[in-house]
């Protein structure tokens, strides 16, 4: 896969920076507006894959390994079972939310019924949508890349 | 037939078993009854979980297993991509 022109490299480097952001909103949001980890870190991957069909999939690979998008990856999947381990540990359940009503970090309990959305609510979830965010940014990344990559180099295969 | 065949028929068999009885056993699409689940959820998400967002605290609180077997697939399916396309050394 050879760089395309100009032109649509000019509207990659606009788009980029936005996409991401969205992206990255809706992770940070998760646990306030629709979407979560796993949609935002769609959007992300989306942008990334952006910039492969804008630059070639070799420009992004010299810059970007796939071993560390891996290991990125597995970061986010130790993240989140060490989140489900620290709610077995904290409340006896698997899964449980030990920070919801405590006070602490996201700790705060909003007024039931419809009430204005507090970034500073939600117990574990928010920390649950940032590892499956990398997780997913990381694990959509890898395989668009890899995939493109393996289909643009000669002999890739032999 | 090989073993493994037989093997493969009878798991097959197994689960589609257990899929035709569940079928049975679920209650209808819509059903105005069976709304306990459906009302503890909408009236408990803020005091239990803390959350405005009743779709993100079933996904991640009340369904935690749920997401953590997505986590797995999306892992399975990296390590499959990474592994089909590895690079041969020549």
């Amino acid at each position: 896969m050879t760089e395309m022109t100009k032109i649509v490299k000019t509207i990659a480097n606009i788009l980029f920076p936005f996409t991401v952001l969205f992206g990255l909103y809706v992770i940070a949001h998760g646990h306030l507006t629709p979407g979560g980890g796993f949609q935002g870190g769609a959007v992300v991957a989306s942008g990334c894959a952006l910039l492969l069909v804008a630059y070639s999939s070799g420009w992004v690979f010299e810059r970007i390994k796939e071993k560390r998008l891996a290991t990125f990856e597995s970061i986010g999947a130790i993240g989140f079972i060490t989140v489900a381990l620290l709610g077995l540990m904290f409340s006896m359940v698997f899964f449980g939310n030990f920070l919801a009503g405590s006070n602490l970090l996201f700790g705060t309990t909003p007024a039931t019924g419809s009430t204005l959305a507090n970034f500073n609510t939600g117990g574990v979830l928010p920390l649950m949508n940032f590892a499956v965010g990398v997780k997913v940014i990381a694990g959509l990344f890898v395989i668009v890349l890899v995939m493109a990559y393996a289909s643009s180099v000669r002999g890739w295969d032999q | 037939m090989e073993k493994r065949t037989i093997a493969a028929v009878l798991s097959f068999a197994i689960v589609a078993v257990f899929f035709f009885f569940s079928v049975f056993l679920i209650h209808p699409f819509g059903d105005l009854d069976q709304v306990q689940m459906d009302d503890h959820i909408i009236t408990n998400t803020q005091n239990e979980t803390g959350t405005n967002n009743g779709v993100t605290a079933v996904v991640f609180d009340y369904r935690g297993f749920d997401t953590l077997g997505e986590a797995t697939i999306l892992f399975s399916a990296v390590a499959g991509v990474i592994m089909i396309f590895r690079r041969v050394k020549e």
